[in-house]
């Protein structure tokens, strides 16, 4: 029966072409903004190089300071308070203390060449999951000693060395010269905790250390031993803060600061109110406004469905009065339905593969690798399941009411 | 066979009450050859859908092989319609987007435990018994209007249903291709016992079958048998 269904859904694409080309665009085009907002949503948050564990990674990357009288001053954590506070913590598998990447230029060959430079510990190696091209990360005994040497992305390792060897060959960023130790694949420059061009030891900015303040450039990266510690982690690092706020601040002032997921850590920066981290109102604005998006074309399907099947009126009558019930009427169109989003869904993904593509090849965003992974496909794929349902749930049921009497004189009873 | 006790049917819209039939009563037995003949609008072909199940009477009971249906659900009608009775439109009602063997196809679609196999097998030897085995691939719009009334009986023997509701089945043919279809149907009378009720406006058609029912102002005005035309072929 299934292939009868199928049969005659793809007569009837074939003879309404421009019913079947607006449904079609609608569904393709829809699906494909979609799928291009998933990928980058997943690109930006979901489990990637080098952020893999995502379910056992959190991140310091703010501190919100309220004093008295209003005075208010916020932004990234100083080494000290990391080290002191946060390096200490009991629960975590792993703690890394790294700088926020600052722009340097460099020059190649009498070329400028402008270099994001990261400063990181051994533990940072240890917890994130980079892919290394050659050589390895630097080691403990190198950060001990700062020594210079310097953990470099391909793009960097091709602006300086083309297709000769950079393991052990030297390069110059903001007039240091640092040993090339590991070459790392491109990290794309939406992971802002783990991204850089050029990674080197942070003892060499040991300047930074000792300053008793709350605020400087740092970032704090935690990896959980289980999933199921993160929460216990938030909650010991909200007793140390607190303990903080006693002991080492004016009174009367309020430090807010969090170890927040991936997510988290965006969401507080735009949504973020208090110690909601505003994860829930993320979701919750995306949903409206994927809801939104589909809401259009669902309804324009569901017109031209009902006009496209009022068309097979005869063909209703003629499939109840051989002993088709109407659940079975139901069942046809909903499967007709399904086949023409799927269609619809298979041409968004084709379109979305293309423009992710030119994103990527366009370096609008740095190194920027999107795909339609198995995650994005499966998100794709049920979107495209909820709209040929949605869209043909409706006609389906409005036809299948048809008397067989009426459906067979063309009615539209 | 189908009985039908004091059938009345009125079709009620907001400022109109039109009665389509009056205390009809008719028995149909098993194998027989019945013609209704009547003007236009005097509600043979409402009779007809009555009797196929596909519209319920207004008032009055329906029963086939002793069974009165009136309180069955969808489900329960699609399976008599399915398992009992077979259709033959005036227009056709083929469906243009499939080809001839899927056409013929379809009632066996709704039928459990048939395979495609078996589906397509009694397709053929449906199209072979109306003589289009020839045709199977072809689509409905590539055929005359003969062929086409030949697909639909097809279509309404695949299941080897006891009783064919024939509504005008020659009404759009012209006199050769309409003799065929007669031909037709009394062939399945005859050989195969099938039920048959068929609705015509040609007397010469009608006066070929076993009994012959006229219908005026949705009243039976008369009830006549006609062995003395009626052959069996």
């Amino acid at each position: 029966m299934l292939k009868n269904y199928l049969k005659i859904a793809w007569k009837v694409l074939l003879r309404r072409k421009f019913f079947t080309f607006i449904s079609l665009f609608g569904i393709s085009f829809t699906l494909m903004i979609l799928m291009v907002v998933t990928a980058l949503f997943d690109h930006a948050f979901g489990p990637q190089m080098p952020e893999r564990d995502t379910d056992k990674l959190l991140f310091v990357n703010m501190m919100r300071e309220q004093r008295n009288g209003g005075f208010m001053n916020s932004g990234p954590v100083s080494y000290y308070f990391l080290n002191r506070n946060v390096r200490t913590l009991q629960t975590p598998d792993k703690v890394s203390i790294n700088s926020v990447f600052s722009t340097v230029n460099s020059y190649v060959n009498n070329r400028k060449l402008a270099l994001d430079i990261k400063f990181t510990d051994r533990e940072f190696w240890d917890i994130l999951d980079f892919n290394f091209l050659e050589g390895s990360a630097f080691s403990q005994q190198d950060v001990q000693s700062a020594s210079r040497v310097a953990v470099i992305n391909e793009n960097t390792r091709k602006q300086y060395f083309g297709t000769g060897e950079a393991l052990g060959q030297h390069i110059e960023v903001n007039q240091v010269r640092y040993k090339v130790v590991g070459v790392v694949e491109d990290v794309p420059v939406l992971r802002l905790h783990s991204y850089a061009d050029v990674w080197v030891p942070i003892t060499l900015r040991s300047q930074d250390f000792n300053r008793q303040q709350m605020h400087g450039t740092y970032f704090a990266t935690i990896k959980a031993k289980e999933p199921a510690d993160v929460p216990k982690i938030k909650e010991e690092y909200a007793a140390m803060l607190q303990q903080v706020e006693r002991q080492q601040t004016e009174k009367g002032t309020k430090l807010f600061s969090f170890p927040d997921t991936v997510l988290e850590s965006f969401t507080r920066t735009f949504l973020g109110n208090g110690r909601e981290s505003g994860v829930g109102k993320l979701y919750g604005i995306l949903a409206g406004l994927a809801f939104l998006f589909m809401l259009l074309p669902t309804i324009n399907l569901v017109n031209i469905n009902v006009s496209r099947i009022m068309e097979r009126s005869s063909e209703i009558g003629v499939r109840k009065a051989f002993g088709a019930t109407s659940s079975a009427i139901i069942g046809q169109f909903i499967i007709e339905n399904i086949f023409l989003t799927l269609l619809g869904g298979l041409l968004g993904f084709l379109l979305s593969a293309l423009v992710l593509w030119q994103i990527n090849d366009s370096g609008l965003i740095a190194y920027a690798d999107l795909g339609l992974n198995l995650r994005v496909f499966a998100i794709g794929l049920l979107l495209c399941l909820v709209f040929g349902l949605i869209s043909g749930v409706y006609p389906a049921f409005k036809m299948s009411r048809l008397h067989a009497v009426e459906a067979l004189k063309g009615g539209t009873k | 066979m189908i009985t039908l006790s004091n059938i009345e049917k009125v079709y009620q819209t907001k400022s109109i009450e039109t009665v389509a039939l009056q205390n009809v009563n008719l028995k149909v037995p098993a194998g027989e050859f019945l013609s209704i003949m009547g003007p236009s609008g005097c509600g043979k072909s409402t009779l007809l859908n009555i009797m196929g199940l596909l519209d319920v009477p207004s008032k009055g009971v329906v029963e086939i092989n002793g069974q009165p249906i009136q309180s069955y659900k969808d489900k329960e009608l699609a399976h008599i319609r399915n398992e009992k009775i077979g259709f033959v439109f005036q227009s056709y009602h083929l469906v243009n987007d499939l080809s001839v063997l899927d056409n013929v196809e379809l009632p066996l679609l709704y039928r459990n435990g048939v395979s495609g196999t078996e589906r397509t097998s009694r397709a053929k030897a449906a199209l072979e018994k109306v003589g289009l085995s020839a045709r199977t691939k072809h689509y409905p719009s590539q055929l005359s209007g003969g062929q086409r009334q030949r697909v639909a009986i097809a279509r309404a023997l695949i299941g080897q249903p006891e009783i064919i509701l024939a509504d005008e089945p020659t009404g759009n043919l012209d006199s050769v291709m309409g003799e065929e279809i007669m031909h037709l149907l009394l062939n399945l009378n005859s050989q195969d016992g099938t039920t048959i009720v068929m609705v015509t406006h040609d007397e010469n058609m009608a006066m070929k079958t076993e009994r012959l029912v006229r219908f005026f102002d949705g009243q039976q005005v008369s009830d006549t048998v006609l062995y003395g035309n009626f052959q069996k072929v």
